[in-house]
């Protein structure tokens, strides 16, 4: 067992993991089952966090490597009222069974904070690290670039 | 006054707070006290007998609870259930959930182990010893019907044969001034819902809870409490936040029986959660056949008779509904088109590949793929507009309702207006002018146009027409509605939505019909403790059955309303008029009674008429009269380069006509949906085997699900003919997406190529597969 500390969705956590613990094993286990498990080669990227601001699939980091991280998941990305993203992807119905939602949402967040104006195109290729089997995707476009003409904060 | 406009309206939908927010109730979230894991030993081997399994090393491993082999439950376990015995003949193997003394494909289940943890239990799995003996596998459907090949099932490698005629098809073809011969291949395809598989089964004193990630709580209800033989009245299932299903969790399963089985025998709540590569190679798999088609034709292109024979994968066994999967396609090959004379005969084949069963669309695509390819070949044998083709041939607006050849009658449509509007947002004529500038000047990116004139079947389905097919259940849908004292209301559907909308979508239709704020209403569904009856969710049956329920159910109250609100205005029930949320007096509107008022003085049942009873509360069960029949057209221009063979999809058009619609936003999601995995089936994706029937595509990183960099915008549209066949005028939407695209997609593949004399690209077009295609026409290397 190894001892890890990570502030996640700002509540602070201190464990005892197995070295080799997923971090999305480590969220879920501590109650952020917000954050979902899709596959197990992190090519779908349902488990995308944002450790110290920036995405990551949390199935592609161990929890030991998150050690002293400042984690926010879905549960955590709402500050009073919901993210602009969560906003834009409820008016464009860019969800249907919403197992990719968590993930798209958090990618999206980067991706906004990286590039604050894309074009469709831009956020089409900044998403293709995640997989929706449901939308098509056209919808969840749509939200993001809404979002970004709303200034969405990342 | 009151809402009435509710139908229609793009409403934002209710299930999203907690989707949006992660406060999901995925199953695999769930966390009970004292709940043991379970992980599988899952056979490496596509065909072999099990001479042993040796399980004693893992249950003495620490952390681990309890190790099984089939023979630990040979006694319990049963068969898994087939519904649908097709032919009185049919060769219904023996499945059991875990196999005792042969498995016939890899990834089937022979061992588990039951521990504290999860990573406990995946640990010990390699402690488990299984000896095999190797059989030969059966990978290729023509070789496992010749003569000396290896069995997969003693009893043969054909399930059955099922025979369908209508018209004199000799005549049809005797002289036929045209026929098409052709054979196309529907490749097998894995669903990949996002949400993996999860069970977790919770044997509290002599009850039962299990949880599963299962589009149909209520039929895995009743299987499971036939064939384990726990009383039905003790067992309950519960299908929580699902993540999509796309057929695949229209399944009862092996985990899920095991789940029941493994926690009565350790007498503790278990939970088993599938990994990706886990589920590619044991959730069903969908299509998976070989289409022969002939087309005969007079010269002006009017179609005399089709002849189909099709060759059906099962898989290994048959599924809850796998021999019936291929036949959903035998009364749509037809399609829109007249003909006079139509035969399809199929034969369901065992190959020691993982059992297929129903995949969105489900028989539908394969034949709307399959006719609308033959019309496009019988259009360029002709050298006819292939436009023109489908027009001399549809049923035009003006003949519905219309009996086709293959026996149903078709309700209502326009085929004419869809294709048109199609036409205009297409810009059809311009891209036909830019296709034949880039022919004659040999450009190396040539354009195609593919066309799907498509209709479906929907809305499963009146339930004696399903006896007569010989199929185990009926096709009815059942909801009930509560309506409190506050006047919110409460309805319970039997359809189990995962990721439909049903919440919202039932929402509307109790909000436009008993004329309550759209927000009063709670929709609730997919837990038989809440939802006692229920047929459950697949073939875009969910509106058109379950929502016509919703619809009977709130006439029954709004009737029961009526005696009560005669009773506190002191009138006769005659003298009342129903406006949507309120009965008043006719000529006196100003007398009446709301329907939340009714609701109230009917919880305090002071003053209610006598012998009539305090409720308002109701319950409807909805057996269609008819199938439902979407249609629509779809144009796709693909611009292939012909040196690379690379395919780009330039535009896509959809004009669907699912009848009246409820939730405009909902459906045109739908139809993105759909058509992102039809253009998947045509251009990406593929579950492959190799030689020894290993299944080669086990992860998302070898089978290639579309990203959003891979699929285009879809413009869509609608036109609208209402269904006559129920009161809400529906159709349905859920498949028509994935039946309508495949061939739209492929068509235009192989129309940018026709001058190269191809004639067919097999799916998915790939760089290798249309660059080869070209080089064969043209004589040239593989």
């Amino acid at each position: 067992m190894t001892k890890v500390s990570m502030t996640v969705d700002g509540v602070r956590y201190d464990d005892d993991v197995e070295p080799r613990m997923l971090l999305v094993h480590y969220l879920r286990e501590v109650g952020r089952t917000g954050t979902p498990v899709g596959c197990d080669t992190s090519n779908c990227g349902a488990c995308t966090v944002l450790l110290n601001g920036l995405s990551a699939k949390s199935c592609a980091v161990l929890a030991v490597q998150a050690d002293g991280a400042e984690i926010t998941t879905i549960q955590g990305l709402a500050n009073g009222e919901w993210h602009p993203l969560q906003q834009a992807f409820h008016e464009e119905h860019a969800l249907q069974c919403g197992f990719c939602t968590p993930g798209m949402i958090i990618a999206a967040a980067d991706l906004l904070r990286d590039n604050p104006h894309p074009t469709e195109q831009e956020v089409r290729e900044g998403l293709e690290g995640n997989l929706c089997r449901c939308t098509g995707y056209q919808n969840i476009v749509r939200a993001v670039l809404r979002a970004a003409s709303e200034g969405a904060p990342s | 006054m009151t809402v009435t406009t509710e139908i229609g309206k793009p409403r934002a939908r209710k299930e999203d707070a907690r989707l949006l927010t992660g406060q999901t109730n995925w199953t695999d979230n769930i966390v009970l006290p004292g709940m043991l894991h379970v992980c599988y030993v899952r056979s490496p081997m596509a065909h072999a007998r099990i001479r042993s399994v040796d399980v004693s090393a893992a249950r003495s491993a620490p952390g681990v609870i309890a190790a099984f082999s089939g023979a630990d439950f040979a006694a319990e376990q049963g068969s898994l259930p087939c519904a649908w015995p097709v032919t009185p003949d049919i060769i219904i193997p023996a499945h059991p959930p875990m196999a005792t003394d042969e498995v016939r494909y890899v990834g089937e289940i022979v061992a588990c182990v039951v521990a504290r943890d999860h990573y406990t239990a995946a640990d010990a799995l390699e402690k488990i010893d299984v000896d095999y003996e190797p059989l030969p596998a059966v990978l290729d459907m023509e070789a496992a019907l010749a003569d000396g090949s290896p069995k997969v099932h003693e009893a043969g490698n054909k399930s059955f044969v099922w025979p369908f005629a209508q018209g004199d098809i000799e005549a049809a073809f005797r002289d036929a001034p045209v026929v098409i011969e052709r054979t196309y291949r529907q490749q097998r395809l894995i669903p990949c819902a996002m949400e993996p598989r999860a069970v977790v089964c919770d044997p509290g004193g002599d009850e039962f809870t299990l949880w599963s990630s299962t589009q149909i709580p209520h039929v895995l209800r009743f299987l499971a409490a036939a064939v384990l033989g726990i009383p039905e009245q003790n067992l309950r299932v519960v299908a929580p936040d699902v993540g999509g299903g796309f057929g695949s969790k229209l399944q009862v399963t092996a985990e899920e029986f095991l789940g029941l089985l493994i926690a009565r025998k350790v007498g503790r709540p278990v939970k088993w959660t599938e990994s990706r590569s886990e589920g590619n190679l044991s959730v069903h798999h969908g299509r998976d056949q070989i289409q022969r088609i002939r087309l005969a034709a007079d010269s002006d292109g009017r179609l005399r008779g089709l002849s189909v024979d099709l060759l059906a994968d099962m898989g290994a066994y048959l599924m809850l509904v796998t021999p019936g999967v291929p036949l959903l396609g035998a009364f749509m090959y037809n399609a829109i088109y007249k003909m006079d004379a139509y035969s399809f005969t199929c034969t369901g084949v065992f190959t020691t590949k993982v059992p297929t069963d129903a995949y969105r669309g489900a028989g539908r695509p394969e034949a709307t793929f399959a006719i609308e390819h033959a019309m496009d070949d019988l259009a360029a044998e002709l050298g006819m507009e292939p436009l023109e083709l489908r027009k001399r041939n549809w049923i035009t607006h003006e003949e519905f309702p219309f009996t086709t050849i293959a026996g149903l009658t078709y309700d209502s449509g326009n085929y004419e207006a869809a294709t048109a509007k199609a036409v205009e947002l297409f810009g059809y004529d311009d891209l036909r002018k830019e296709q034949a500038a880039r022919r004659a000047s040999g450009d190396p990116i040539q354009l195609g146009i593919g066309i799907s004139t498509f209709t479906e079947m929907c809305g499963l389905a009146p339930s004696r027409i399903l006896g007569q097919l010989a199929y185990g259940a009926g096709g009815w849908e059942h909801a009930s509605i509560h309506m409190l004292p506050t006047g919110k209301v409460e309805v319970v559907t039997g359809s189990s939505a995962h990721g439909q909308g049903h919440e919202t979508a039932w929402s509307q239709i109790v909000a436009d019909r008993l004329g309550v704020p759209f927000e009063d209403v709670r929709v609730l569904h997919g837990d038989t403790q809440v939802s006692a009856k229920g047929m459950d969710t697949y073939g875009s049956r969910s509106l058109a059955v379950g929502g016509v329920a919703v619809v009977g159910a709130c006439d029954k109250v709004i009737e029961k309303a009526k005696t009560i609100a005669a009773g506190l205005l002191e009138v006769s029930a005659d003298d009342l008029e129903w406006t949507p949320g309120r009965w008043s007096v006719r000529g006196d509107p100003e007398q009446g009674r709301t329907i939340g008022e009714i609701a109230l003085a009917t919880f305090a049942a002071h003053n209610l008429p006598d012998g009539v009873e305090p409720s308002l509360d109701s319950e409807s069960t909805y057996d269609p009269n008819n199938f439902s029949f979407p249609h629509g057209t779809h144009l796709c221009a693909v611009e292939v380069d012909t040196e690379t063979g690379q395919v780009k999809i330039r535009s896509y058009v959809a004009v669907d006509d699912v009848g009246v619609v409820v939730n405009p936003q909902i459906v045109e999601g739908q139809v993105h949906g759909g058509v992102a995995q039809g253009i998947a089936q045509a251009l990406y994706e593929e579950a492959a085997y190799d030689a020894e029937g290993n299944l080669l595509t086990t992860t998302l990183a070898d089978y290639l699900i579309p990203s959003s960099a891979d699929l285009p915008t879809i413009v869509t549209d609608r036109t609208e003919s209402p269904a006559t066949s129920n009161p809400l005028g529906v159709k349905g939407v859920g498949e028509a997406g994935a039946i309508a695209s495949t061939p739209a997609v492929v068509g235009a593949v192989v129309d940018a190529l026709r001058p190269f004399g191809v004639t067919d690209v097999e799916m998915p077009c790939t760089a290798q597969r249309v660059w080869r295609a070209i080089n064969e026409a043209k004589g040239g290397a593989r």
